[in-house]
């Protein structure tokens, strides 16, 4: 009764701090560079977990985070969705995956999700994204192993206390 | 979640019931974001709830703040006295500036006065504070901390003490958003200060960096010249300044100039910021004069020149 509420309560906060590390500024020279932190989260949560993470509730998310800073209602609810899709059907391989081939996958997850987020935005019309935000799938990777690792241990330490 | 509906569909495999949900999400998104496009729902239901949204931007915008605090906490003495120094000079040479302005100002009401000038134009402003977050992928939007309940409607004109910022374009009860002047879709009807020539900047996505294009060549425009607003358009009050020319090149085609302008706003810098109040002088051709000179029945054909007279005062 009390580990999954304890777990539940750890991925509800690690979605609500991704969405406002994802509404936070940083330095102009390193903003486009900013990773894609709900999508790292929903990563791993989908890895950790098979029944926590579902395609819908990736939609919920993306619907969420369109409503904090998306420029069009729907557009992050539709890439969150593939997302999770693409990582709860692969999941049984990424999960025994070494780290940097999971740091490579992640890469591809975010690329993918870059590339959706420029045809949207394409679609609407909107102006073209910065050059230099195409690293910013790169930088997710870089700091997939971390953001990972830091999940884990607060999973574990919070389970090993709730039981 | 997944658990029940494997047991439930013996129909479609675990697979094919997992692609089907995706198509049925993906098509909920497309027709969302294709309504919203049309519609402009986001606006909406970020107004309706603005309650639980504007403290999730102020919590989100708090650590840039407490490092733009911890800065002044921790900035040493000679710092600050220079600081210091340097701002009661600032202060002095626009203290100068200002009562030069306002004999300049006093003159202007005289002359208007004289003129018989319908309203004297009083530039209202409001002071307001940035919002600290990343609204969208780039950096060309603003957040502003007032909102519908003080009184701000869209399309306000957002300056700082060196010049136009940008225009407020969404409102929610107690925030507003503002586009700045680099966003690419934001253009200012602008006009060279020097020598009068008009033409509109546009703003190119990259911070520091405006473009008015379409001058002709042989337009007399040279790398400091000033910008200043127009007016023209009825958005933007004339006269507000806009930047300077950095660089003048020909456009792809080599039919046209164009020049790259760099704004005198600050627009980097997170502060306080003016919101005008009065919209500019109304869209159209200025009132009709009143009528100088002697009166008609002076004219030498007088019998002619009264009806029309008459049926134009009775059009007004």
């Amino acid at each position: 009764m009390s580990r999954p509420r304890a777990q539940g309560w750890t991925f509800w906060i690690g979605i609500a701090l991704s969405l406002l590390l994802m509404l936070m500024p940083l330095p102009t020279l390193v903003q486009p560079l900013k990773p894609y932190w709900p999508a790292l989260v929903l990563i791993y949560w989908s890895l950790e977990t098979s029944d926590r993470v579902s395609v819908g509730l990736a939609f919920g998310v993306g619907l969420a985070a369109d409503l904090l800073n998306g420029a069009l209602l729907g557009d992050q609810a539709l890439r969150l969705a593939i997302l999770a899709f693409i990582v709860l059907r692969f999941r049984s391989r990424l999960r025994f995956f070494p780290m940097w081939q999971q740091a490579l996958a992640v890469w591809l997850l975010l690329l993918n999700n870059h590339v959706l987020q420029a045809l949207i935005r394409a679609f609407a019309g909107d102006a073209p994204m910065p050059a230099l935000s195409w690293l910013a799938p790169a930088v997710g990777a870089i700091i997939w192993p971390f953001v990972f690792l830091l999940l884990d241990d607060v999973n574990t330490r919070l389970r090993g206390k709730a039981t | 979640m997944a658990l029940p509906q494997k047991e439930s569909t013996p129909i479609f495999s675990d697979a094919t019931a997992g692609t089907l949900r995706l198509i049925v999400y993906l098509a909920l998104a497309a027709v969302l974001m294709v309504l919203d496009h049309r519609n402009d729902w986001l606006h909406r239901a970020r107004y309706v709830t603005a309650a639980a949204i504007v403290p999730i931007y102020k919590l989100a915008a708090a650590p840039s703040d407490w490092i733009h605090a911890a800065g002044t906490a921790f900035t040493d003495r000679k710092t600050l006295i220079d600081e210091n120094r340097q701002l009661r000079e600032t202060l002095m040479l626009a203290q100068a500036r200002l009562n030069r302005m306002n004999a300049v100002t006093h003159q202007n009401a005289r002359l208007k006065q004289l003129l018989d000038t319908q309203h004297l134009l009083g530039m209202h402003a409001q002071l307001a504070r940035l919002i600290d977050v990343q609204l969208g992928p780039t950096r060309d939007r603003v957040m502003l901390n007032v909102g519908v309940r003080e009184g701000v409607h869209t399309g306000q004109v957002l300056i700082d003490s060196h010049g136009v910022m940008g225009q407020v374009v969404e409102t929610l009860p107690h925030a507003s958003i503002a586009m700045l002047v680099i966003d690419p879709d934001h253009s200012v009807p602008v006009v060279v200060s020097r020598t009068g020539l008009r033409g509109v900047a546009h703003g190119t996505g990259d911070t520091g960096k405006l473009v008015v294009p379409n001058l002709p060549l042989s337009s007399d425009i040279k790398p400091g010249d000033q910008l200043v607003t127009s007016g023209l358009g009825g958005r933007f009050p004339a006269g507000f300044p806009l930047g300077t020319v950095t660089r003048l090149e020909r456009d792809p085609s080599g039919m046209f100039l164009q020049a790259f302008v760099k704004p005198a706003a600050e627009l980097e810098r997170s502060g306080e910021v003016l919101l005008l109040r009065d919209q500019p002088d109304p869209v159209g051709p200025p009132a009709p004069a009143p009528q100088f000179g002697p009166p008609d029945t002076l004219a030498p054909d007088a019998v002619a020149a009264r009806p029309r007279a008459a049926s134009a005062g009775a059009g007004q």
